[in-house]
């Protein structure tokens, strides 16, 4: 071996001693965490790299709890609700950021960008007073209404940009044949955005389902709470006693979903995310 | 059906003056083309017509509707796009309905005229499959058959044919052509291939920098050009320019002495230009003759093109200078390296003045 | 040239407006349906974004409780600052409220510039070609994946002081002797908190620099490979002032995120002065102590602070944000 593949060989190993590094950085936590949900109670204070046998008593537990089942049912509820709401207001709204030259569309542009950066607690007070006035406190409705606040400017966002990529001479088409802006949308476009909207409202999907400062500020009492907040809320006797057990089979309950589907969209998530911060 | 008619036309966006005070009269039935170098306004020019823009100063009739305000929709014209634009999630059937649908015509109308239409252009077999299940010719069938199913007064195609291939092009020019003599619809025609606008145009209308340079049938355009533009951008391969100087002449004809070619009598009008005034002489390759050389006036050839029917010979007027195009049936007995004398067409020579106008030939010639 | 063209425009434009208003009548029909399209959204945006922030804003100035924010009285300036009996009272004069503000700045600056970096380095690798890429990338997205509170909850088991394996391992490796505290230690804490940010956040910045790095012209690393460059030397001469414009979209939406940052930190040090944000700190006197008044006071500050990095960078990038065409 001449020094030149010598040099050759010891990139390569470097390069997959890198690739091993961070793909065990990336996974181990969560395949530490499956463990853990997985073990008897009686082995849970002694460190395990594998499972030496199975025991799903944590899952059991969890899944006794009506609130715990209750939380799962609102987190859905909640972020299937809101993807909703963000993507029949995103889409009409993107249609007229993305495809019409107008007045004071960068300054809508600039608000609806302005929003997306807000500190939500910044609107706490005044969002929990509005919240309690339409009488949503403790309950669905209040929380998605709150989750509007980021969903809809990144919905708008990333849809406009989806938007200004149709073909122009497409819509004039239409426009020849007729079709008003509404129908134009309806018919010729949405047909054709199916998989941004998809991508979207996957994303504006997970945002909600992970949100936790309005979950835990807008409600009250177990039955009304989402799954991040219940999992947060999980407690012992005391603070050095938590029944990491059972916490670990509900956060692992929660996120295999996500996981699933972030595995399957993976190259659509990868250009939404793209295509929400760097334009073009 | 509708003749179209444009005053004093004008189209600003922003601050550059696109379409400049441009008049036009398009017959009832009549197949336009627009010609012109690139950036030169003629897609503007027909988005106005289709209503896609608005004329910023001027009117706009169709027969005898003043349409400056009408969305395209009421304004009765169909427009055929250079990359078709057709409706990808719709079937061919629904591409070509679709403008009906909206219309709220009832189905059963719909039905009878789409199918007409796809009988038309012999789509009949494709109309349930969707775009990207079709060759170019075809989506450009059904691009077509769009714009016709609403029986549109005025049909305008925007380059329709730039996206296809060669000999393609030539099979949709041919299919277009028949269409318009079986419709008789007029049809407004943008494209830049000089051929298309040559065989399809009963009228063609040369555009430059916002502004009509000349309007004519394909013949008068190629045989009597008003400026040396047009000359230039009619015909291929393109027309001979070289310089040349007055040395006299009136009403009747004139004389003027060009290097290369010695003195020529023409019969073009100078009157009112003065001895020595400088001109410009055009001939069309056909035009020319090659004689062999005697005394200084030769050429050298440096090129030769064989072309099968016919052969181009190039020849270079002195070292540096634009090359000169000679074209002639095959065979030739011409080849390379040989010097040549050069022998226009008398009839055939066009002169222009120094603001690019051609001169006229004199009356009775003009006429006929 | 250009000049009697832009004077010939602006006669006509002239005349047209004298003619009256012309031909624009299809423009104004699409100008109309945008903003009839525009305005649900506007609404939604005001009711849940705007008109809070304004209460907020007034709240600032007033003694509103939780559970009385209809009777509250206007007091001025005084959640802010007040002189009262020889003293200086009000969140500016507040200890904690800028042990906040700087634990907030030192979080926000230190996670950010390790998430860049490391962030490069992964895209780098899933930038090259090698067997199982489309793998790796897709393990890499997993902490991205994984919603806030579950990660924090995880890595409070890993870190636990007992029973945690990072512990185990360290003491395994003979790095320490004794477990530490990792998230009740005042000099731990806050690295604590980071590392997990860090974790969880590194794909995002991994994946926009990915995207830039995938448009990045393959010639000109042909070039510099024909001419035998060094590699590293190559990455800072080509590659990076290249993904400048997309590290800086990164790096402002990172930023700002961490500004508000409050889950990670809630879920794994709780309301511990050594971890305390400015979010924690708002949101603690707004519901936990009851105090609508001082807590808006304190989110005002922190909206302040946020506005204007946001108008800063807007002002800075806004061609790389793409804002206006
Ligand atoms: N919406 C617009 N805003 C501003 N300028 C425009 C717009 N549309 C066209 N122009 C300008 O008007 C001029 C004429 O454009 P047009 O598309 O009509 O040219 P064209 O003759 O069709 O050229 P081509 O042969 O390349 O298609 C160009 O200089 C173009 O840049
Ligand atoms: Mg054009």
């Amino acid at each position: 071996m001449n020094r030149y593949q010598q040099i050759k060989l010891a990139k390569q190993i470097g390069k997959w001693a890198l690739i091993a590094v961070i793909m065990v950085y990336a996974i181990f936590p969560f395949y530490y965490a499956v463990i853990t949900s997985l073990k008897p109670s009686s082995e849970l204070f002694q460190v395990d790299f594998w499972l030496s046998s199975v025991d799903f008593g944590n899952y059991a537990q969890i899944f006794s709890q009506d609130s715990f089942i209750q939380a799962i049912g609102n987190s859905i509820l909640v972020a299937i609700s809101v993807v909703f709401i963000a993507l029949l207001l995103g889409v009409t709204a993107s249609y007229a950021l993305g495809r019409v030259r107008f007045r004071g569309r960068t300054t809508v542009m600039l608000v609806v960008l302005g929003v997306s950066m807000f500190p939500q607690v910044a609107v706490l007070s005044g969002l929990f007073e509005v919240i309690r006035t339409l009488n949503l406190y403790n309950s669905p409705g209040g929380l998605i209404l709150s989750y509007t606040i980021f969903t809809l400017p990144f919905t708008v966002w990333v849809l406009t940009t989806f938007m200004r990529q149709l073909p122009m001479e497409l819509e004039e088409a239409a426009i020849m044949d007729g079709a008003t802006p509404w129908v134009t949308i309806t018919k010729v476009f949405l047909p054709l955005m199916w998989p941004a909207m998809a991508t979207t409202g996957l994303l504006a999907f997970i945002a909600a389902w992970n949100e936790f400062l309005f979950a835990l500020t807008f409600t009250l009492t177990d039955s009304q709470r989402t799954v991040p907040v219940a999992i947060a809320l999980i407690s012992g006797g005391s603070q050095h006693e938590l029944p990491w057990g059972p916490i670990m089979a509900a956060s692992v309950t929660v996120t295999v979903p996500l996981v699933i589907l972030v595995m399957i969209f993976q190259r659509r998530i990868v250009s939404g995310l793209t295509a929400g911060a760097v334009k073009g | 059906m509708a003749n179209v008619n444009l005053s004093k036309i004008n189209k600003v966006f922003g601050s550059t003056h696109i379409i400049k005070d441009l008049d036009l009269e398009v017959g009832d039935g009549e197949f336009v083309v627009f010609v012109g170098p690139s950036g030169c306004g003629k897609s503007t020019l027909l988005r106005l017509i289709a209503g896609l823009e608005s004329i910023t100063d001027g009117d706009m009739h169709f027969a005898d509707d003043l349409v400056n305000d009408l969305p395209p929709r009421e304004r009765g014209v169909g427009m055929v796009f250079q990359s078709y634009a057709l409706y990808p999630h719709m079937t061919v059937y629904e591409n070509m309905a679709f403008g009906l649908k909206l219309a709220k015509t009832d189905k059963q109308s719909i039905e009878q005229r789409v199918m007409e239409t796809a009988r038309i252009l012999q789509l009949e077999e494709l109309l349930q499959r969707k775009p990207k299940e079709l060759s170019g010719g075809q989506r450009q069938r059904v691009a077509m058959g769009r714009a016709m199913a609403r029986e549109p007064r005025i049909l305008l195609f925007d380059e329709p044919l730039s996206n296809l291939d060669a000999s393609l092009r030539v099979q949709m020019r041919n299919e277009i052509a028949r269409l318009h003599h079986r419709l008789g619809s007029t049809m407004i025609y943008v494209t830049h291939d000089q051929v298309e606008a040559m065989t399809l145009a009963d009228k063609i209308v040369v555009l430059r920098d916002g502004r009509i340079e000349q309007v004519g049938s394909p013949q008068t355009l190629y045989q009597q050009p008003a400026t040396k533009f047009v000359a230039g951008f009619i015909g291929s391969p393109t027309m001979n320019f070289m310089p040349a100087e007055l040395l006299g002449g009136d009403g009747n004809g004139c004389r003027v002495s060009t290097p290369g070619l010695g003195e020529l009598a023409l019969p073009q009008d100078a009157s009112g230009k003065s001895p020595g005034a400088e001109l410009s002489l055009g001939v069309r390759p056909e035009h020319l003759r090659l004689a062999e050389a005697e005394g200084e006036n030769a050429f050298e050839i440096v090129n030769v093109e064989y072309l099968g029917n016919e052969v181009y010979v190039y020849l270079e007027p002195k070292a540096g200078d634009t090359l000169l195009i000679h074209r002639s049936e095959a065979p030739s007995r011409w080849h390379l390296g040989q010097r040549v004398a050069l022998v226009p067409d008398i009839e055939q020579v066009h002169l222009f003045d120094a603001t690019d106008k051609a001169l006229a030939v004199n009356g009775a010639k003009a006429a006929a | 040239m250009s000049t009697p063209a832009t004077e010939s425009a602006s006669q006509v434009g002239a005349r047209s407006t004298k003619g009256g208003y012309r031909g624009t009548k299809v423009r104004r029909q699409r100008v109309r349906a945008a903003w009839m399209f525009l305005i649900p959204m506007l609404v939604t945006l005001a009711l849940v974004a705007g008109w809070p922030l304004a209460r907020t804003f007034y709240f600032s100035f007033t003694d509103a409780s939780l559970s009385d924010t209809a009777g509250a009285a206007w007091i001025g300036i005084e959640n802010y600052l007040v002189f009262d009996d020889g003293n200086w009272y009000g969140i500016l004069t507040d200890p904690v409220w800028w042990q906040s503000v700087w634990n907030t700045l030192f979080f926000s600056v230190v996670s950010v510039s390790l998430e860049v970096v490391f962030g490069i380095i992964v895209a780098l690798l899933l930038n090259a070609e090698f067997k199982g890429r489309m793998l790796v990338r897709a393990a890499v997205l997993i902490p991205w994946a994984i919603p806030t509170i579950v990660s924090a909850k995880m890595w409070a088991w890993m870190l636990n002081d007992q029973f945690g394996i990072i512990n185990h391992l360290l003491m395994a490796l003979g790095l320490i002797d004794a477990p530490l505290a990792w998230t009740a230690d005042a000099s731990l804490s806050m690295w604590a908190v980071i590392m997990v940010d860090v974790w969880k956040t590194i794909p995002f910045v991994a994946l926009l620099v990915l995207a830039a790095l995938q448009m990045l012209p393959k010639d000109c690393y042909e070039a510099a490979e024909v001419d035998g460059i060094h590699p590293v030397k190559v990455f800072f001469r080509v590659t990076l002032p290249l993904i400048t414009p997309a590290l800086l979209v990164a790096v402002i939406f990172r930023l700002l995120d961490a500004l508000r940052v409050f889950d990670v930190i809630y879920v794994l040090t709780s309301n511990s002065t050594n971890t305390m944000t400015m979010s924690i700190y708002a949101r603690q006197q707004l519901v936990e102590f009851q105090d609508v008044g001082y807590g808006s006071a304190a989110s005002t500050l922190l909206f302040l602070i946020i506005a204007l990095v946001t108008v800063l960078y807007l002002y800075l990038g806004r061609r790389q944000l793409g804002v206006d065409e």
